[in-house]
């Protein structure tokens, strides 16, 4: 139900019934490497090529996410999910071995909640039973694409972020078919594009901060709730200076959050003595953290609420040697887990 | 582009707001850190040119060419077995200006593009961020050799 201007409200209760996370050696030696139900010690996945390592990840997390949800591929409606390389080929390809009927995604690393919110939507008002959602990157692809070749010796600034390697997918279902251990999607909040004038493809968080200090405003207006409804506020992967920069423009905007009430994944995901400058980033960022880590945490009663909100950056590796800015978005998601 | 973005003034303002969070480079830092690296890329340079003098049959003038070969060759062992860019997030400018920057421009390309074939992959690609080194290279050595005829021919 659209609820103010940009939100939606779930009243079926749909759910994430099940998910499934697959990483890289990067995550592996993370700080929640325990989260994730695959892990590899190997960029390549024994594949040829960091395309196709990319393309496993992301069918890995998929057939985990079915299994694990005790339900076969044939139930599943739709197949939404993408990834941040050209013609986000990789989900494409997955998705022609997976088979269901598929929308392939962009928000960048948006992407994650942009299919989640869409997923509640289709399976609340009854256009799906069960759909399969996600987002994934892969570290070497992305830098591949947006930056330089991965063996090439670039200093790269404090600003800059490390893109994950990793795919999170989830099963989301509808009030008929959850179990008791599903995780409740309550409500979306849709954002808008921002652009702040930022051009530096090596500080994302900077760049992404007023998109998602945007959305954050957005949902909290349009539900007429207060931050305190939620036990946490975590964004996709704002990073060390996107996190502190949204805290700052949120509180000049009158909604204080306190400090411990306010994560971000791309911190989270990572030890502090790994080189990861800034954070995580990437589509697969967002995705393996909320569908591993932060769902355990749900399911364990460490939270009972969850705001999600995904940041993209919508740049192109053409758009900012054009000297464009970059566009941001970031898409919310409300979780709720009632412990039974 | 002033009408497709938010308006001037306001990015004006969340720019400043911004800085005050970001990270800035550790200049001096990275400037010692430059010089030291740097500094022992071109002592090892230096130590394979006098190898190349007493051991074999080169002169001061003749050296230069095989000892840049040889730098490129251990830059190619380093970048083939993934030691380069962790040397360069440390070094900075101190890897990359050397000869050893430029063959891992290239060869860091090559090994990159492989798995689109030799032909359009490595072919294509290997050029892709040492080509404007070359072609400014060349250019500027162009222009210098006109002026120092024009002045030869005028002066002589």
């Amino acid at each position: 139900m659209l609820t103010g201007k940009q939100s939606w409200t779930f009243e079926n209760k749909p759910a994430i019934l099940s998910t499934g996370v697959s990483g890289g050696p990067f995550e592996a030696k993370g700080n929640l490497a325990d989260d994730f139900d695959i892990l590899h010690d190997d960029l390549w996945i024994g594949e040829d090529s960091y395309e196709k390592a990319h393309k496993v990840l992301i069918e890995e997390a998929a057939e985990k996410a079915i299994e694990k949800g005790n339900i076969q591929k044939e139930d599943i409606q739709f197949f939404l999910a993408g990834d941040l390389i050209n013609q986000i080929s990789p989900t494409s390809f997955a998705a022609r071995g997976i088979g269901l009927p598929y929308f392939g995604l962009f928000g960048a690393c948006s992407t994650s909640m942009e299919g989640l919110a869409l997923s509640a939507f289709l399976v609340n008002n009854n256009g799906a039973r069960y759909v399969l959602t996600g987002a994934s990157s892969h570290n070497a692809a992305v830098e591949k694409q947006f930056r330089y070749p991965t063996e090439y010796g670039s200093q790269k600034p404090p600003t800059a972020q490390w893109t994950i390697t990793g795919a999170g997918m989830a099963v989301v279902t509808n009030q008929e078919n959850r179990t008791n251990s599903s995780v409740s999607i309550t409500a979306a909040t849709i954002g808008k594009v921002v652009d702040m004038g930022l051009k530096d493809p090596f500080n994302m968080g900077g760049a992404m901060a007023p998109a998602a200090t945007d959305t954050i405003m957005a949902h909290f207006h349009d539900l007429g709730i207060k931050p305190d409804h939620y036990d946490l506020i975590v964004t996709g992967d704002l990073g060390k200076i996107g996190r502190a920069t949204t805290l700052d423009l949120l509180s000049q905007k009158g909604l204080s959050l306190r400090e411990e009430q306010f994560k971000d994944c791309g911190i989270m995901i990572y030890k502090e003595d790994q080189p990861v400058q800034s954070g995580g980033s990437g589509a697969g960022c967002s995705a393996t953290v909320l569908y591993g880590h932060l769902l355990n945490e749900m399911k364990k009663g460490t939270y009972k609420r969850i705001l999600m909100i995904a940041t993209g950056a919508l740049l192109s590796p053409l758009s900012y040697q054009q000297k464009e800015s970059i566009p941001c978005i970031a898409h919310a998601v409300a979780l709720e887990y009632e412990n039974k | 582009m002033a009408n497709q973005t938010n308006d001037n003034a306001a990015q004006k303002a969340y720019k400043q707001l911004q800085g005050k969070h970001e990270t800035q480079r550790p200049v001096l830092k990275n400037c010692l850190r430059a010089f030291l690296v740097g500094g022992i890329i071109c002592a090892i340079g230096q130590a394979v040119m006098y190898f190349y003098i007493y051991f074999f049959n080169f002169t001061e003038q003749t050296a230069g060419n095989p000892t840049t070969a040889t730098m490129v060759f251990f830059a190619l062992l380093l970048t083939g077995f993934g030691v380069y860019d962790r040397l360069a997030q440390f070094g900075g400018a101190g890897s990359a200006v050397p000869v050893t920057g430029f063959g891992n421009a290239v060869i860091s390309a090559a090994i990159e593009h492989r798995s689109e074939g030799y032909v359009l992959g490595v072919g294509g690609n290997i050029f892709k961020l040492a080509g404007s080194v070359i072609v400014f290279g060349v250019f500027s050595a162009f222009v210098v050799a006109l002026i120092k005829t024009i002045f030869i021919q005028l002066g002589g």
